[in-house]
C-alpha cells in the first residue's frame, strides 16, 4: 500500500495502480477516450492529464504509476486548461454531425464536450475528411468521426488476435484502417463499435435505427452458445433492436461474439406464431386448443416405447424440467438432449462441465485441447485462453485439425493415438504436463459422438489421473459444451443409460418409434426420422418445423424468463426483455398445458411455482454464480479397452460459426456474415 | 578559439581518408584495451568528471545517463547510437560518419563495455545512403581488424555492431520511437515511464545516445576529463560541433569551444553575416526546434545549454540558421510549422491536430490575412501543444512560433495593420 495525496485529500492505495486508478478509488473521476481498462494503455488522447506536484509537466493519469507520497491534483486551473486544449484539438476536426450519428446520446466525446468543451469554435479552416473504409458487414466506418485514440487497434490485436486494424499515415492524415479493405477475420469483431468512443465505429446492421434513450434495456444472457455471455437486450416496441455485452469478469469480461451480438435480427423471420398441424402433407393454421387435442391423441395412441423426447440446444431449465417430468410420467425411455450424438455414459456433473470455470483458465500452466475448434465452439473462451497466453506464455497443444486459433500452440496431429503416447510418457509434451502444477484439458464434443468415444474418454481418464489435473484447488478437466441447453439438461438428466441418438435413429428406421417430440430440436439428422411423426415445440420455421406434423410455436430465449446452466455449469437467470410473437406461447405453459390435458396435476401454476418445484428436486443447481471447483468422480469403473483409433481425423461439429442453430440461420446479418467469411476463404 | 591540437574530428572535412589505416594515423584505436582494463567504472566516472552532456538536444548529462543502466540485469543492455540526424540545420553527425567512422566506432566499443552492452545498433538516417555505406565499411574493417567483435581489441569483450538505416521519418530520432522502429514497428514515441534505461530495445536496458555524444568519448578516456572540461563554462564543457548554415557568407561545420560567443563562432568561421553584423535580423541557434533570438540577443549570447535557456531559446543540436534582413520570418517559421505538420507522427492529440491548425494560421498570417486577435489564438495554440503530448515533438512545433511572436510580433502586427504585409 502506499500514501498519497489526491486532491489534499490523504488515501492509501495498492501499489501498483495507476494515478488515474488511485484517482478513482479517491472518487474522482478522469476523463479518458483512450484508456480502457481490459486494453493496453496507449496514452495517446491526453483528456486524462493530471497535475503531479513536483512534476513540471502535466501528466497523463492513465499511463503513470503511482509512487509513495505522491501529491496529484486534478482540479486546477492548469488541468482544466489542458483538457480543454485537447478537446478543442478533438473537436476541430471531428463533423458536428450529431443528429445524424448514431452513436448520439451514448458518446463520449458528446458527454465531455458538456463537461470540457468550448461554447463554439475557434478553427476558421476546413476540416479534414476521410474515406470510409470497408470492414465487413457488422461494422460501419465514419472516419472522419474517428479521434484516433487506437482501442480498435488494441483490441484486434490483443483480444482478438487478428492484426488486421491498423494506423496508416502519420500526423493528421493518420487513418484507421484494415489496410486491405477486407472484412475482419474474427468472431469478436464487432466489439471494436462498443470500444470506439465515437461514431467512427458503428452497428451496421443497428444504423438509423433507435436512438439509444428510446430503447428498452433487459439485461439478460446469451444463448448462441454454452458460454452463457452476460448481455443486454435493447427493445424498441416489440423488437429487439440490438444485443450488447454486459460486464462479468467471470464469464464474458466486456466482450461478446459477433453471432450472440448480432443473431437477434433472426428473432423477426420466420417466426412461428400460430400453431400449425399438416393437413394432406400441407401446415395449415390451427387453434391452440385443437393442436394440443391432437397432441394429446396421438401421445394416448402410442406406446411410451413408441415415443421419443427430443430437446434441442436453447430450451431454459424450467421447460427441460417439466419436459422430463413429462417423459418420467409417460414413461417414456427415449429422452435425449445430446442432438450432436454424444454417447458417453454421463454420471456425473464434472463429466460433461467446464470445471476449470473460465476465470480460472488464467490460472493455468498448461492446457490440452482435443478435439475442439474453440475459437468456433466458444469465442470468448478463446479469447480468455489467448489472453492468458499471451501474459504468460501458457503451453498449449492441440489435437485434432491445425486451425487458427489465434495464438501459437504445439500442433500435435489430429491423431489421437497421439493421447496413448502422451500418457505412456514418451512424447515431447508429457515433460510439460508433468512439470505443470494446474494442467487443464478442453474436451471437444466433436469426439464424444464417434463410436469408439468411451475408448476416447478412458484414454483421456488415464490421463488426466496421471499428471495433476486435479488437487484441493484445481480441477483441470474440461469437456467445453457447444449448446446453451446442453448442461441444464444434463443435469436434470434428460438422456439415458446406454442409450443415443443413434439408437434412436435406428429405431426410427426400424418402425420401433413412431412418434417424436421436439422441443426445439434443430440440428438433427432429419431424413433419419422421416419414418416418425414428429410433433415440433419451438419458435421458428427451421428445419425442425420443416419436418413436423404438428407445430407449437414457443417463446424465443427474449421473450421469456428463464434460467440457463451455461458449461461450467453455472445458473444464470435470463430475462424477458419483450413477448412472444402472436399466438406463441412461454414453452413451460405448453408443456404444463399438454400435462393437463393428460390429466396429471403437478399443481404447477406459474413460474415461480415451477422454479420452487425444481428447485426443491434439485437443489445443488440453485447456487447462482457459484465459483467452487467441483470435485472429480471417476466415470468410467473399469477402463474401457483401448482402442487403435483408425481412420481418426476429427471432423468438427461446427461447420459455420455463424450458422449454428434456428434463430442465427433466420438472421439476415448471420447470413451475410458467412458469405463474407466463405468468399474471404476463396 | 579552438586552436588545432584540442580538436577531437580532426577530419572533419574528409581532407584525409576515413579509412581504418588513416584513423590509426590520427589516433583512434590507441590501445583501446588499455582504455578498457581501467574499469567499466573508471570509464562512467570520466564521463562524468567531464561534464560531458548529451549533443543530441536535451543535454542530459552523459555519465549520469550511463549510469542508469542495470549492471545485473538478467536480460542483454543495449547501446543504440541515434544516427537519425534530421532536424533541420543539422549536418554534424554526417559529416562525423563521413570522415570520421572510427572515432563513433571506438566510441560505440567503449559505451557498450562501459555499460555492460555486448549488442550496439546504429540507427542512421535513411536519407544518409552514402554515409551508411562508409559506416558499414568502417565496421567491417573494424571487425576484419579484431577491434569489434569476438574479444574486442582483445579485452576480452565482445561487441557486435549492426546498422539500421531508418526509412525517412524525423520522429523516429525521438529515442524511443527509434526503439519502435529498430523492433519493426511504426516509429512512434513510447510512453515514458518506463524509460529505456529499464525497458528499451525488445524490454531490456538500453541507453541511446547521439553520434556526436559517443564518437567524443575515446577522446575524452585518452586525454582525460579534465582536459576536456576546461573547454566552456561550468556544466557546459568541452568541444561542440556547430552547424552554421543561412545567411553567412561560409556556411560550415566547424568544431569550437562550448561557450564561444555566437558573433565570434558566425564572423570566424562562417565569413560573417552576409551583409555585415547589422544587416542580421535573427538567428535560431539550434536546430528548427528551438526558438528564435533577435540580433539584439544575438550581439552577445554565448553558445551553450544555459545561457541559450537564459535567453529563452536552447542550444540544440547547435544548428546555428542566420537569417539576415530580406527573411520575412513568418514564412520562414511557417515553412518550419509545416515540417512539424508533416512529421508528426499522429499518435496523440495536440500534436496531430494541433501541428496543421498552427502551420495553417501562420500561412494565412504570412500573406496578411489575419489579424491581431488571430495571433493570441495562435499563441493560446502554441500553449496547448506545449507540454501535453508524449513526447517532445509538439514543444519543438510549438516553440518557434512562440519565438517569433516573442520577438517580432509588433512588427507583423504593424505590417498586418498596413495590410500590405511584407516581413
Amino acid at each position: 500500500m502506499k500514501k498519497i495525496k489526491v486532491d489534499n485529500k490523504e488515501i492509501e492505495v495498492d501499489d501498483h495502480l495507476t494515478i488515474m486508478q488511485a484517482c478513482e478509488e479517491a472518487g474522482k473521476e478522469i476523463p479518458r477516450f483512450c484508456y480502457h481498462d481490459k486494453l493496453s494503455i496507449a496514452g495517446n488522447c491526453r483528456m486524462c492529464l493530471v497535475e503531479v506536484e513536483g512534476a513540471p509537466k502535466p501528466v497523463a493519469s492513465c499511463a503513470m504509476p503511482i509512487n509513495e507520497g505522491m501529491s496529484i491534483r486534478t482540479n486546477t486551473e492548469k488541468v482544466k486548461k489542458a483538457r480543454e486544449g485537447v478537446m478543442e484539438f478533438l473537436l476541430i476536426n471531428h463533423p458536428l454531425d450529431c443528429p445524424v450519428c448514431d452513436q448520439g446520446g451514448e458518446c463520449d466525446l458528446q458527454d465531455q464536450t458538456i463537461a470540457y468543451g468550448a461554447g463554439h469554435s475557434r478553427f476558421n479552416e476546413n476540416k479534414r475528411s476521410v474515406k470510409e473504409k470497408h470492414m465487413g458487414p457488422l461494422i460501419k466506418t465514419y472516419m472522419t468521426r474517428c479521434i484516433h485514440c487506437t482501442r480498435c487497434i488494441r483490441f484486434a490485436e490483443e483480444v482478438a488476435g487478428v492484426n488486421e486494424i491498423g494506423a496508416v499515415n502519420r500526423g493528421e492524415n493518420m487513418e484507421i484502417s484494415t489496410y486491405l479493405e477486407k472484412t475482419i477475420d474474427s468472431e469478436l469483431s464487432a466489439n471494436v463499435i462498443d470500444l470506439c468512443p465515437v461514431g467512427a465505429l458503428t452497428s451496421k446492421p443497428y444504423q438509423f435505427e433507435a436512438r439509444p434513450w428510446e430503447l428498452k434495456k433487459t439485461e439478460t444472457i446469451d444463448v448462441m452458445d454454452a458460454v452463457g455471455s452476460n448481455i443486454r437486450v435493447d427493445t424498441y416496441g416489440w423488437k429487439v433492436k440490438r444485443v450488447l455485452p454486459r460486464l462479468n469478469e467471470d464469464i464474458n469480461e466486456e466482450w461478446i461474439s459477433d453471432k450472440t451480438r448480432y443473431a437477434c435480427d433472426g428473432l423477426l423471420t420466420q417466426r412461428l406464431d400460430e400453431p400449425y398441424i399438416r393437413i394432406e402433407n400441407k401446415l395449415t393454421t390451427s387453434s391452440w386448443s385443437h393442436a394440443l387435442t391432437k397432441v394429446t391423441d396421438l401421445l394416448n395412441e402410442y406406446k411410451a416405447d413408441e415415443i421419443a423426447f427430443l430437446t434441442g440446444d436453447l430450451c431454459d431449465l424450467e421447460t427441460l424440467y417439466l419436459f422430463k417430468k413429462l417423459a418420467d410420467q409417460l414413461k417414456i425411455n427415449n429422452i435425449e438432449c445430446r442432438q450432436e450424438g454424444c454417447n458417453i455414459p454421463f454420471t456425473n456433473q464434472t463429466q460433461y462441465s467446464f470445471n476449470t470455470k473460465i476465470a480460472n483458465i488464467e490460472k493455468s500452466d498448461c492446457l490440452i485441447i482435443v478435439g475442439s475448434n474453440v475459437r468456433q465452439e466458444a469465442p470468448i473462451i478463446n479469447a480468455r485462453i489467448r489472453k492468458h497466453k499471451i501474459t504468460s506464455n501458457l503451453p498449449i497443444a492441440v489435437v485434432g485439425e491445425n486451425l487458427d486459433l489465434t495464438y501459437d500452440f504445439t500442433h500435435l496431429g489430429d491423431d489421437l493415438n497421439v493421447l496413448s503416447s502422451i500418457l505412456d510418457g514418451s512424447h515431447e509434451f508429457s515433460k510439460k504436463l508433468e512439470a505443470a502444477n494446474n494442467p487443464m484439458i478442453i474436451i471437444g464434443n466433436s469426439i464424444l459422438n464417434r463410436d469408439d468415444s468411451i475408448s476416447i474418454f478412458s484414454i483421456i481418464e488415464q490421463l488426466i489421473h496421471k499428471f495433476k489435473f486435479f488437487h484441493e484447488s484445481w480441477n483441470g478437466f474440461n469437456v467445453l459444451q457447444i449448446a446453451a441447453a446442453r448442461t441444464g439438461a444434463l443435469n436434470l438428466g434428460l438422456f439415458k443409460q446406454g442409450n443415443s441418438l443413434e439408437k434412436i435413429y435406428q429405431s426410427i428406421e426400424q418402425n420401433k418409434i413412431k412418434l417424436i417430440i421436439s422441443l426445439g430440436a434443430d440440428e438433427l439428422e432429419f431424413p433419419r426420422i422421416n419414418k416418425a411423426k414428429v410433433i415440433y415445440i419451438g419458435t421458428h420455421g427451421d428445419r425442425g418445423a420443416n419436418t413436423a406434423d404438428i407445430i407449437l410455436p414457443s417463446a424465443a430465449y427474449t421473450e421469456k424468463d428463464g434460467l440457463y446452466v451455461n458449461t461450467e455449469g453455472r445458473l444464470q437467470h435470463a430475462y424477458k426483455a419483450t413477448f412472444p410473437p402472436g399466438n406463441a406461447k412461454e414453452d413451460w405453459k405448453i408443456i404444463n398445458e399438454l400435462s393437463n390435458m393428460l390429466s396429471f396435476d403437478w399443481g404447477i401454476i406459474d413460474l415461480p411455482n415451477l422454479r420452487e418445484r425444481l428447485k426443491s428436486e434439485h437443489a445443488e443447481l440453485f447456487e447462482f454464480d457459484n465459483n467452487k471447483i467441483n470435485k472429480y468422480e471417476r466415470l468410467l469403473a473399469n477402463k474401457a479397452p483401448t482402442a487403435d483409433f483408425k481412420n481418426s481425423n476429427i471432423e468438427y461439429l461446427i461447420k459455420d460459426f455463424y450458422l449454428t442453430n434456428a434463430i442465427a440461420r433466420n438472421s439476415k446479418t448471420m447470413a451475410e456474415c458467412s458469405l463474407a467469411r466463405n468468399e474471404a476463404k476463396d | 578559439m579552438l586552436s588545432n591540437k584540442d580538436k577531437i574530428f580532426t577530419n572533419l572535412y574528409g581532407e584525409e581518408s576515413f579509412e581504418l589505416k588513416m584513423a590509426y594515423v590520427r589516433g583512434d584505436w590507441d590501445n583501446t584495451k588499455a582504455l578498457m582494463q581501467k574499469g567499466s567504472s573508471w570509464i562512467i566516472d570520466e564521463i562524468k568528471n567531464s561534464q560531458l552532456r548529451g549533443r543530441g538536444g536535451a543535454g542530459f548529462p552523459t555519465g549520469l545517463k550511463w549510469s542508469f543502466m542495470p549492471k545485473d540485469s538478467e536480460k542483454s543492455n543495449y547501446l543504440v547510437v541515434n544516427a537519425d540526424e534530421s532536424e533541420p540545420g543539422t549536418c554534424k553527425d554526417r559529416d562525423m560518419i563521413r570522415n570520421d567512422p572510427h572515432k563513433l566506432i571506438e566510441g560505440c566499443l567503449l559505451a557498450s563495455f562501459a555499460m555492460g552492452a555486448h549488442k550496439c545498433y546504429i540507427y542512421i538516417r535513411g536519407e544518409y545512403f552514402n554515409e551508411s555505406v562508409v559506416l558499414e565499411k568502417a565496421v567491417a574493417e573494424a571487425y576484419a581488424a579484431g577491434l569489434i567483435g569476438k574479444n574486442a581489441c582483445e579485452s576480452g569483450w565482445d561487441l557486435d555492431i549492426y546498422i539500421h538505416r531508418g526509412a525517412g521519418a524525423y520522429i523516429c530520432g525521438e529515442e524511443t520511437a527509434l526503439l519502435e522502429s529498430l523492433e519493426g514497428k511504426k516509429g512512434q514515441p513510447r510512453l515514458k515511464p518506463p524509460f529505456p534505461a529499464n525497458k528499451g530495445l525488445y524490454g531490456s536496458p538500453t541507453t541511446v545516445n547521439n553520434v556526436e555524444t559517443i564518437a567524443v568519448v575515446p577522446t575524452i578516456l585518452r586525454r582525460g576529463a579534465n582536459w576536456f572540461s576546461s573547454f566552456g563554462r561550468e556544466k557546459n564543457t568541452g568541444t561542440k560541433v556547430f552547424c552554421i548554415s543561412g545567411h553567412v557568407n561560409n556556411p560550415c561545420n566547424v568544431e569550437e569551444e562550448m561557450s564561444i560567443p555566437l558573433k565570434e563562432l558566425i564572423d570566424k568561421h562562417a565569413g560573417g553575416v552576409i551583409g555585415g553584423w547589422d544587416n542580421l535580423k535573427a538567428i535560431i541557434p539550434g536546430g528548427s526546434s528551438v526558438p528564435m533570438i533577435p540580433k539584439s540577443v544575438c550581439d552577445d549570447v554565448l553558445m551553450d545549454f544555459d545561457s541559450l535557456v537564459a535567453a529563452k531559446s536552447g542550444l540544440g543540436t547547435a544548428a546555428v540558421i542566420v537569417m539576415d534582413q530580406s527573411t520575412d520570418l513568418v514564412k520562414a517559421i511557417a515553412r518550419i510549422a509545416r515540417f512539424y505538420k508533416h512529421e508528426s507522427c499522429g499518435q496523440c492529440t495536440p500534436c496531430r491536430e494541433g501541428t496543421g491548425w498552427m502551420w495553417r494560421i501562420l500561412e494565412k498570417i504570412a500573406i496578411g490575412n489575419s489579424s491581431s486577435a488571430e495571433i493570441d489564438k495562435l499563441l493560446d495554440v502554441t500553449k496547448q501543444i506545449e507540454g501535453h503530448t508524449i513526447c517532445a515533438l509538439g514543444d519543438a512545433a510549438a516553440w518557434p512560433i512562440q519565438g517569433l511572436f516573442r520577438h517580432f510580433r509588433d512588427e507583423i502586427e504593424e505590417n498586418l495593420k498596413k495590410g500590405n504585409y511584407v516581413a
